[in-house]
């Protein structure tokens, strides 16, 4: 059951993320990324991270994608054109994923050759309560840093996008 | 067999993130190359997670947690970024934004 689930979730995930590769207007890659997102929201909780997969669907699906779309709308951005591609990206670009793909394949089979595997309910300390626990706790000046980094980012964002009066 | 080996979920996650660099390197409009970072981003989460679930510690989620927080400031800044160059300069190609390059 569980290999299913990770095999249907899986599968979802890398046809959407190439979707978003691949379709050349940014709407089609706003959707089809908030299907990356929803699939990998469903592989946490099969992680076991209940706090996590509702924060991906809440912050990443809902948030942040709202966002993308909002201004992709607002700059009625349309298709790309093809022109003006450089050549060393056309030339190089596709040998080298493939030598960074095989690379990061190699070092996962070096790392976990055939041992370690999971099951649903293996890992049950990812609910709202321990993480809430751990980032009072041991993580609170990061988090304190971070209440500060959305600030700025606020802020920062307001300055940039405000019309210039004079 | 019914359990899922660790190494298909770092698998997932590789190929996730070969994914976005490919979006990165070769995409022209700005916003879609914002959106190929946020798929490593998740590709990166998604490790995060896993290794989690292997330790038996609920440290990765907190990374994860953090990752999405800068994640969102990143996304609000960097969109109004491009709002900003939009109205300068009335396009959403990276290669006609070359002030650098001369």
């Amino acid at each position: 059951m569980d290999v299913i689930l990770f095999l249907i979730f899986a599968i979802i995930a890398v046809v959407c993320a190439i979707n978003v590769v691949v379709q050349t207007h940014p709407i089609s890659s706003a959707i089809s990324l908030v299907g990356v997102m929803g699939s990998l929201a469903v592989l946490y909780l099969l992680l076991g991270a209940e706090f996590i997969a509702a924060a991906q669907v809440i912050v990443y699906a809902g948030a942040i994608m709202v966002l993308f779309v909002f201004v992709i709308m607002l700059l009625n951005a349309g298709a790309e054109s093809k022109k003006g591609r450089s050549f060393m990206v056309q030339l190089l670009g596709v040998p080298l994923l493939i030598g960074l793909l095989v690379l990061l394949g190699w070092f996962v089979q070096r790392l976990y050759p055939a041992g370690a595997s999971m099951h649903f309910g293996g890992f049950q300390g990812g609910t709202a309560r321990d993480v809430g626990r751990a980032l009072f706790g041991p993580y609170l000046l990061p988090f304190e840093v971070t209440s500060i980094l959305v600030l700025i980012a606020i802020v920062g964002a307001i300055v940039l996008a405000r019309k210039e009066m004079d | 067999m019914s359990e899922v080996p660790i190494a298909w979920f770092l698998t997932l996650s590789a190929v996730l993130f070969a994914l976005g660099v490919a979006g990165f390197l070769f995409r022209r409009n700005i916003i879609t190359v914002f959106m190929s970072i946020e798929l490593m981003l998740n590709a990166v989460n998604l490790s995060f997670v896993t290794f989690s679930y292997q330790l038996k510690q609920v440290n990765g989620h907190l990374f994860t947690f953090f990752v999405m927080v800068v994640a969102a400031a990143e996304a609000a800044v960097g969109l109004a970024i491009i709002l900003t160059i939009y109205k300068n300069r009335g396009t959403l190609n990276i290669d006609e934004v070359d002030s650098l390059k001369n």
